[in-house]
Order: structure tokens, then C-alpha cells, then sequence
């Protein structure tokens, strides 16, 4: 177990990068805390799986350094590293049981018999594979397999971090959350580093203390579940967490009243002139559809999901979604939105713009 | 899905039965007509049942004959496997190098059979061959044409040279789809150089292995050209292989009906040991072997 820091890291792919738009990964200085669960959310390609392969040591970094617990391992082996990291694709040992799958790892590292013996039923208990513990790995589904996968991950008690990269993937949804609280409550019981990569949302938020949001080779935010709800610092991660995801409207700003196409809105903190592409984040939860007064909306349909329902509208010509309780009705003359002024983020170049307090 | 019933698509298998019985039904048909008959000459031919395999599996000679063809299989396959296994696992995987070498060894497998035979004939000779001439020279005692042990490891050698590549190109296509991932977990799980090889690449790679020791079985059992053109069967019948012997036979003796009985019994063995040897292999596939 240790503390992780990244520092002045970067991977570039290409030999020779020249522009920023090389690198894979772009610089990023973080330290991953001892102990704490974290998930890496993205898009596919945004380099989540790169990173998670520096820090494991499958890919040698172009530039900056790894620490673990502040020893430099930029240039150890992934073994000397002791990490255990488990794949998107289940890797199972075809010819060995599941077993001697399970318990490769720990013969590798010279573990007695006994306490392999003991550890792989643990485990095999742990992934629900028991019973088939004599089994040969090569015939069972994929299910199986990724459980084995994950098992193999696991078995090592002493590994300074736990990797995942989208483990769940070919996971069936059972399954899946099934796992995810074993993965759940042996980070409580084990206290391991965890980082989690994953491309899901819920996976990620009900996962992890900390969730980083990378983008386009860059961590945009690391927080947790609610700093990403409320403030998202960017409009990828706005966009990006919740469902559904948190409306951009180009707006102009003048200390606390945002105008859109002509439209006051009113914000809950003051700014200073702005420059560049100045938007507003509303999320869905925090509009309302009203009557009276607000921006003017032509609604295109309304979906009712169960808990509450959600308004596909068009707010001069982009669209906007609303969230309205399950018991409001909607009805014809609601053609405004208005939003809770505390709630409106203001984003400059997708970036969020903190103002000072109106 | 919803099974049609219609007779007339057995008309199209109609030219694929026409081509195989040209190509395999007609002349084997032929040869089994040899086989149960006798001829003094004359395109005279009479009966003579089964006489002819009971004449060639009492013959020393067929045995013989059979005892070095095996041994000489058993041989070049025990080399080839791992060595083609070896030099594929030793390949650059990508990259300009990748390439050159997947050419560099293609070459020999393109070289036509006599003339492979003519190369390692002349390569071999004492008086002008670089082979030959170079181990005389070193005062080692080598003539293919006299000593037994020269030629077998001659045309050992050659066979070598001109195969192994085949089983190396077919092993790096195995190794090649290899997923990333089972190396990278190979190593966090801290597996060594041996285990990754016992437990990830000889697993995957087994399919197309397999079908490279068939190809080479079968090939190296029914070698004729390579070995007649170096050694002629000779030291005396010391490199007379079962393919040598049947063509002297028939051909050079013209005992026709003999021939033709040691043919189909020739046939029947290579078929035979295919066929155990890919049941045998199918049926550990199944089991996860």
C-alpha cells in the first residue's frame, strides 16, 4: 500500500511529439492518496488506460517521474512495483484450472503452501467460483473468465495498488453490481489504493471516494461524487456526469446578469468582464418549467423515467433538457424555463469562472 | 433456422466429384487395379488377389525401407518444431526487421525440390563444394556418397534448412495474436520468461502448431526428390527412403504389381498416422489440454 504521485508526468505515443496534440497524456501532477478508492471516468481514448499502464509500469512515461511513498519507481519493473492490475478483456492461463490461476501469482512471488491454499479459497469464494476451483479455465464463459481475471487481481495482499481497467466490461449487470461491492468492501477491509478506470458514470460514482474525470488526454477534475454534481469545472465533466448531462447556453455576462439572446438571467455571484466564449451550466435538476417568466422554450417531448420526468426542449435552437418531479403535470402554456440562480455555473473557454458572491 | 429440402443441389457437387475423381478417384482406382493383378508383358494382366501385400509385408525390404522413413520423420520433425518454434519466438514482432525476416525466410520455401536437392548435392561435395571442401579441410572425415552417417546428416541438414521456416512463419502467426493484455498481465502477475511461454504462448499457438507438425509429417513421409537427388538412396540403401524405394520398383524394375501393393499400403499408413495424430490432437483441444 502507498501514496502514488505523479509528477510532471506526460506520454506521448510518437517518438518526437512536437505539438501538445501528441501526447496521449498530458502533463499532470496528482498524488492518488494511500488507501482511497479512485475512479478514472472518460470517454473511450480520452488516455485513462494510459495512465493506468505508467503508473503499473507496462509503459515507460516520455517525461516527469512515479512515486510510490516517495521513492522514485519512474524506471522500476512492474514487478519491482508490486501492483496488481486487472484488464478489460478477461486474461485467464487456458491450460491451468482455475485454481492454479488464482494462485500463479502468489507462486510467483514464492508463497507458502499454505497460505496459498487458504488464499485461493478465499478468493475463489469471493468471485463465486468455488465449485469450479478444478475446473479448467479454458471452457468456461466470459464471465467466468473476467471473474478469474479479477480473482488473480486480488489474490495479493500486499500490493501497493489495486489497477482495474473497465474490468466489468463483459460483466453481465448482475454480476457486475455484485462485484463491484466485493471490490467495494475489500477496499474497506484492505484499505489498498484502488484506481478504478471506467467509461460509466454509476460505475464510477458508486465506486469511488474521489473520482478523476480526464478528457482529451487531461484530468479536468478530481472530486468527489457531489463537487462534480454541483461544480463541475468544466463542460466536458457537466456534460459528461449526470443524466442527463448538464445543459450549455451561451450567454453574455455582466456582473450578476447573465443575458441570453436578449434574456436576463440572474446569477448568484458577480464577475469581473469576461473574455473569450462565455457559457452558462445549468443542470437539468435545477431548471423549471413555468409559465410566467424566463427564457422562452419550445418543449419537444417529455419523458417520464420513474422518478421524475425529463423535458427535451429547444431553447433558441439548442436543445435543453429539464427535470420535473414525477407528480408536476406538464401542460401546453409552459413555455419558459427559468433557473435557481445559485445553481448557474458561468464557463469561459469550458472552463468554470468563479465570481465573487453577489 | 428452417431446413429446405431439394434434391437438385446435389447437382452442385456434381463438378467437385468430377475434378476429385480426375485428380484422385481415377489413378488411385488405377494403381489398385495393378495391385491385384500380375502381367509377364505384353499389356497381358492376370488375376492375382491379394498376393502382392502378403509378398510386400513379408519383404525386408519394404520393412527396412518403412524403419528409416519413420526414423527420418521422427527426426527432422524433433528439429524443426522447436527450432521453427525458437527462431518465432526470437523474431522482431513489428517493424522493417519483422518484415525482412518473414522474406529472408520465405526463400527456401520457395526454392523448387530438385534444385534444393542440386544445391545441397553440390554444397556437400569434397572436391568442389563449399561444404564438403571446408570440413575435409578441417580433417573431418566427410563423404555423403560413402559414409552413412554423412549422408543422413546431410540430407537431415537439408530438410532442415528447407522446412524449418515453414513451422517458424506458422509459429510467429500464432504468436502474432497474442493479445498485448495476456503479456502485460503475465508480468504484473510476475510470471517468468519459461511461464510465459508454458503457460500463454505454447497454449495459443498450439492450433497452428499443430497443423504444422501434420504438414511436416506428411510431407517429410513422402520426401522423394531432396534426398534422390543428393544420396540416390545410397550409401548403398542407407538413405533409401519408402518413397526412393517404391519409385526403383516400379520404374526401375517395373514389378508392377508389387508397387502397387506397397503404394496403397504406403497410402494407408500416411493416412493412419494423420488421422490418430489429429483425433489424438482434437480430442485434447477438448479438454483443455
Amino acid at each position: 500500500m502507498a501514496k502514488i504521485t505523479l509528477d510532471n508526468l506526460a506520454h506521448s505515443y510518437y517518438p518526437k511529439p512536437k505539438t501538445e496534440d501528441d501526447f496521449a497524456l498530458k502533463e499532470l501532477n496528482h498524488v492518488w492518496t494511500d488507501g482511497e478508492a479512485y475512479a478514472l471516468l472518460g470517454s473511450s481514448g480520452c488516455g485513462k488506460s494510459t495512465l493506468l499502464n505508467i503508473i503499473s509500469g507496462l509503459l515507460n512515461p516520455s517525461q516527469g517521474r512515479i512515486l510510490f511513498d516517495d521513492v522514485d519507481v519512474t524506471q522500476a519493473s512492474t514487478a519491482d512495483r508490486n501492483i496488481a492490475q486487472v484488464f478489460q478483456f478477461p486474461v485467464v492461463y487456458d491450460t491451468m484450472t482455475v485454481h492454479d490461476n488464482l494462485s500463479f501469482p502468489l507462486k510467483n512471488r514464492g508463497a507458502s503452501a499454505e497460505y496459498i491454499a487458504q488464499r485461493v479459497q478465499q478468493i475463489g469464494s469471493m468471485i463465486g467460483m468455488e465449485a469450479e476451483l478444478d475446473k479448467r479455465a479454458r471452457g468456461l464463459t466470459a464471465d467466468a473468465k473476467q471473474k478469474i481475471s479479477l480473482g488473480r487481481g486480488m489474490v495479493r495482499e500486499d500490493v501497493n495498488a489495486l489497477l482495474f481497467d473497465e474490468p466489468l466490461t463483459v460483466i453481465d449487470p448482475h454480476m457486475k453490481w455484485e462485484l463491484r461491492t466485493q471490490l467495494k468492501s475489500l477496499h474497506h477491509e484492505f484499505g489498498h489504493t484502488m484506481i478504478y478506470v471506467t467509461h460509466d458514470q454509476t460505475e464510477a460514482l458508486t465506486f469511488a471516494d474521489k473520482v478523476v474525470v480526464m478528457y482529451d488526454g487531461r484530468v479536468v477534475q478530481i472530486g468527489t461524487p457531489e463537487e462534480l454534481f454541483e461544480k463541475p469545472q468544466h463542460t466536458f465533466v457537466g456534460y459528461f456526469i449526470g443524466s442527463p448531462g448538464m445543459n450549455v447556453i451561451p450567454a453574455k455576462v455582466d456582473k450578476n446578469v447573465a443575458t441570453v439572446h436578449g434574456t436576463a438571467v440572474s446569477l448568484g455571484q458577480s464577475f469581473a468582464p469576461l473574455d473569450g466564449k462565455v457559457e452558462l451550466g445549468i443542470r437539468p435538476e435545477f431548471a423549471t418549467l413555468t409559465e410566467g417568466e424566463g427564457l422562452p422554450v419550445k418543449v419537444r417531448r417529455v419523458e417520464d423515467v420513474g422518478r421524475h420526468k425529463i423535458v427535451r426542449a429547444e431553447l433558441f435552437g439548442n436543445e435543453i433538457n429539464i427535470v420535473a418531479g414525477e407528480g408536476t403535470s406538464i401542460s401546453p402554456d409552459m413555455n419558459r424555463v427559468v433557473f435557481d440562480p445559485k445553481r448557474v455555473n458561468v464557463y469561459v473557454n469550458d472552463w468554470l469562472k468563479e465570481g465573487e458572491a453577489a | 433456422m428452417e431446413k429446405t429440402v431439394n434434391q437438385k443441389a446435389w447437382f452442385l457437387i456434381l463438378p467437385v466429384l468430377l475434378l476429385v475423381a480426375f485428380s484422385a478417384v481415377i489413378p488411385l482406382m488405377t494403381v489398385v487395379n495393378y495391385s491385384v493383378q500380375d502381367t509377364f508383358g505384353n499389356n497381358q494382366f492376370f488375376w492375382a488377389g491379394l498376393e502382392w501385400f502378403e509378398e510386400m509385408l513379408r519383404s525386408e525390404r519394404m520393412w527396412d525401407a518403412l524403419g528409416r522413413q519413420l526414423m527420418f520423420s521422427a527426426i527432422i520433425l524433433s528439429i524443426q518444431v522447436p527450432f521453427g518454434v525458437f527462431i518465432a519466438l526470437n523474431m522482431p514482432k513489428s517493424g522493417f526487421w519483422s518484415s525482412f525476416c518473414l522474406v529472408m525466410m520465405s526463400l527456401p520455401l520457395l526454392i523448387p525440390w530438385n534444385v534444393v536437392g542440386t544445391i545441397w548435392q553440390i554444397f556437400g561435395r569434397v572436391d568442389i563444394g563449399l561444404l564438403g571442401y571446408t570440413l575435409d579441410a578441417l580433417g573431418i572425415s566427410y563423404n555423403y556418397t560413402q559414409n552413412t552417417f554423412a549422408a543422413w546428416a546431410t540430407i537431415i541438414v537439408m530438410d532442415v534448412w528447407h522446412w524449418t521456416s515453414l513451422v517458424a512463419l506458422l509459429a510467429f502467426a500464432g504468436l502474432k495474436s497474442i493479445p498485448d493484455a495476456y503479456y502485460q498481465a503475465a508480468k504484473i502477475d510476475q510470471a517468468s520468461r519459461w511461464a510465459i511461454f508454458r503457460y500463454i504462448e505454447l497454449p495459443k499457438m498450439m492450433g497452428v502448431l499443430m497443423i504444422a507438425i501434420l504438414l511436416r509429417f506428411m510431407d517429410s513421409f513422402m520426401i522423394y526428390t531432396e534426398p534422390f537427388v543428393v544420396t540416390g538412396g545410397g550409401p548403398g540403401n542407407a538413405t533409401t527412403l519408402l518413397s526412393i524405394d517404391l519409385v526403383k520398383m516400379a520404374l526401375g524394375q517395373f514389378d508392377l504389381g508389387p508397387a502397387a501393393a506397397f503404394s496403397i499400403m504406403y497410402y494407408l499408413v500416411i493416412l493412419l498416422i494423420s488421422y490418430v495424430f489429429y483425433t489424438v490432437m482434437t480430442n485434447l483441444d477438448k479438454k483443455g489440454g
